[in-house]
């Protein structure tokens, strides 16, 4: 109990000093300006979310291999942060892409692959909800979150080579766009931050689906008496 | 129904467990059932018949506890693989009798597989409708397709589950007489049922579950009859 | 290999199955012939449009016929629990899988062959030249479409919603089936087609992947 506390308070003052680090100690952008800022929220987000995809993916094929619910509690956990992660970085995509383009939305190879994430780990979460034996839908979720874990990097190349054929414009700059020595100290502890806080929630998520899990258990031995 | 020469092959349970969340479906059951019995599973529903039986068929994997077949070859593909007839029909509506038997034949490795279909559509009776699809046929003529099916790869253990189910007493009639056949000819028989009947009949042995657990076995003393009839305490 | 054996005897039922009812094949085309004929209300094309956006509108019309179509894939085993008589008959589980996914992608395959003079004609779109290597494509990205609608059939059909619930599993994860093939074969209907070998030699990969994916993992997918 006491763990999770630190981890939480670490993971909260990590959180705002990594925020006042973007405002206030990295240089401002010389054509973007302020707006360019989201950046060090926007990346590092994205980051800690395929963080979070890869944990689900080690932890659906622990569940098939083992068989523990642990294995399956740790797999929703971080499905659903690594959710919550994605969806983060395609709000403040567009909150970015507004004031330089004036369009909210770009098919952009990575936002579009983003997306396409994001609609698969609904899809994993969906499945979840209609299948009710725990034990049957800890095993065809895990089925599933391993096909949709090998279908990512297919879908970046195929989109990322789909965009070569019809360019448009890349949000936050291509990957190989290099970045001034304090912004670089400023991204990388933002991504620390982030992941520190996407493992508290991953831990804080474990123990309430534990918890669930074991009541759920006990209220089908009641009910069979 | 007279095969050739079976192995004799018991079934032996040892601590079976089965787990649905918080459901025990079966709780630690252990016992065994020697080559060339003919035993009765009995016990209200939901006691754990069904899937007792689906387990020594090796259709459900036990949560934990080992199954195994006495007295069978090393070889664990070929016959000492049970037969299993459960309350479908397990057969295709869309194939003809015909050609359901020599799918199963053919994917398990039968010999001759035309003629040993052949055989058995006889042996069951279905010879005349082997070209109809099953689709077509009765509650009576799907259970012997369905039987048919379980023998085709020549079981040295049967398994049933509630086979009377819907049939009229020439079926019934039809069910025993078989059952007595195979057991004669060295096929060990374990069959779910409710009550007593022409087939509780042929009963050599008996085990009553409830809730999962065994409560009565006649190799412990307990009458057949209390435990096919549920007067067992 | 009984693995082979086993999986040709299973193709010889599913493909009998079909062709004595063609339920399946006739519904199928159909309903991509309904789907082509509405975009094409929807959009109204011009000649060059139809060029650009036609294959994509194809690809989606197969897409969306292919998850209707593959619904009945792991159902029908539930009528008669044919599923369990055939995973206590076969050596190798991973033999269903291959006769249905072969079966399923042969059937995606017929279809599409029916229904391309009828797109060409309708969205005056030149089918011919290049002809092989359409084939080609039709073929990688119907495979591609059939393994991962046959996995994930079975998996919908343990679960509630299944009607919804298929497309909605197996759209996403079809994103790059889509997305290349309908580039691929925007290039092949050019005025001067061109053959993109990338897109030709990634549709080849994913078809690879998630083959061994189904390989690795199916006999848990049928496990009860």
């Amino acid at each position: 109990m006491t763990k999770r506390i630190i981890l939480g308070a670490v993971a909260i003052l990590l959180v705002i000093v990594a925020a006042y680090a973007s405002f206030f100690i990295a240089p401002q952008e010389r054509t973007m300006g302020l707006i360019q800022r989201i950046f060090y929220f926007h990346a590092a987000t994205a980051w800690a979310g395929e963080m979070t995809f890869f944990v689900c993916f080690l932890a659906n094929l622990l569940y098939v291999w083992k068989r523990q619910p642990k294995y399956d509690w740790l797999g929703v956990s971080s499905a659903e942060v690594g959710l919550a992660c994605i969806t983060v970085v395609l709000i403040t995509g567009p909150i970015w892409a507004h004031p330089v383009w004036g369009i909210w939305w770009t098919w952009d190879a990575r936002l579009t692959s983003t997306f396409v994430l994001w609609l698969l780990y609904v899809s994993y979460l969906l499945l979840r909800t209609l299948i009710e034996e725990p034990e049957r839908r800890a095993l065809l979720s895990a089925l599933f979150g391993i096909f949709a874990f090998l279908d990512v990097p297919l879908v970046f190349f195929s989109i990322r080579w789909w965009r070569t054929q019809h360019p448009q414009p890349v949000i936050m700059g291509g990957s190989g766009s290099g970045l001034d020595p304090t912004m670089s100290k400023v991204f990388f502890f933002s991504v620390l931050a982030m992941h520190v806080l996407a493992a508290f929630l991953i831990v804080e998520r474990y123990v309430l689906e534990k918890m669930k899990s074991e009541f759920d258990f006990l209220a089908r031995e009641v009910e069979a008496q | 129904m007279a095969p050739i020469k079976l192995s004799p092959t018991g079934l032996r349970f040892e601590g079976i467990d089965k787990r649905y969340g918080g459901l025990f479906a079966l709780r630690r059951v252990t016992f065994e059932i020697s080559a060339g019995e003919c035993a009765v599973l009995a016990g209200r529903n939901g006691s754990g018949k069904t899937t007792l039986l689906r387990i020594a068929g090796q259709i459900v994997r036990p949560t934990a506890g080992k199954l195994s077949f006495p007295g069978s070859s090393a070889d664990s593909a070929g016959d000492s693989r049970p037969g299993y007839v459960g309350h479908s029909t397990m057969v295709y509506d869309e194939l003809t009798a015909e050609e359901n038997l020599l799918l199963f034949a053919r994917l398990q490795k039968v010999e001759s597989p035309v003629a040993r279909a052949e055989n058995l559509l006889r042996e069951v009776g279905l010879y005349e409708r082997r070209a109809s699809l099953v689709r077509a046929f009765s509650r009576g003529m799907r259970q012997r397709i369905a039987i048919a099916r379980a023998l085709i790869h020549r079981p040295s253990v049967l398994l049933l589950d509630e086979p009377a189910t819907g049939l009229d007493p020439l079926g019934i009639t039809w069910l025993a007489n078989s059952l007595r056949e195979l057991n004669h000819a060295g096929c060990t028989i374990v069959m779910s049922l409710h009550g007593e009947s022409e087939i509780s009949s042929l009963a050599t042995r008996a085990v009553r579950l409830d809730a999962g657990s065994v409560i009565a076995d006649t190799k412990t003393g307990a009458s057949l009859h209390d435990i096919l009839t549920f007067g067992a305490a | 290999m009984s693995l082979f054996s086993n999986a040709a005897v299973l193709l010889g039922k599913e493909l009998r199955t079909e062709f004595r009812s063609r339920e399946l094949l006739t519904t199928t085309v159909v309903f991509i012939l309904v789907v082509l004929i509405l975009f094409s209300f929807a959009i109204s094309p011009t000649t060059e449009e139809s060029r650009e956006f036609g294959p994509g509108l194809l690809w989606l019309a197969i897409l969306f016929a292919a998850s209707l179509m593959l619904q009945p894939c792991f159902l029908r085993e539930q009528t008669n629990d044919t599923l369990s008589s055939l995973r206590l008959a076969v050596s190798d589980p991973f033999s269903i899988f291959l006769a249905k996914l072969i079966a399923n992608t042969l059937f995606l395959l017929l279809t599409e062959l029916i229904m391309l003079p009828f797109f060409a004609i309708f969205y005056n779109v030149p089918v011919l030249p290049e002809f092989h290597w359409l084939l080609l494509v039709l073929f990688l990205g119907s495979l591609g479409i059939s393994i991962a609608g046959t996995a994930l059939s079975a998996i919908s059909a343990q679960a509630r919603m299944r009607e919804l619930l298929l497309p909605l599993l197996l759209l996403p994860l079809l994103t790059p089936v889509l997305v290349v093939s309908a580039t691929v074969t925007v290039g092949l209907f050019e005025r001067e087609p061109i053959v993109k070998g990338k897109g030709i030699a990634f549709l080849a990969v994913f078809d690879v992947v998630f083959l061994t994916a189904l390989w690795l993992f199916g006999e848990y997918l049928l496990e009860e």
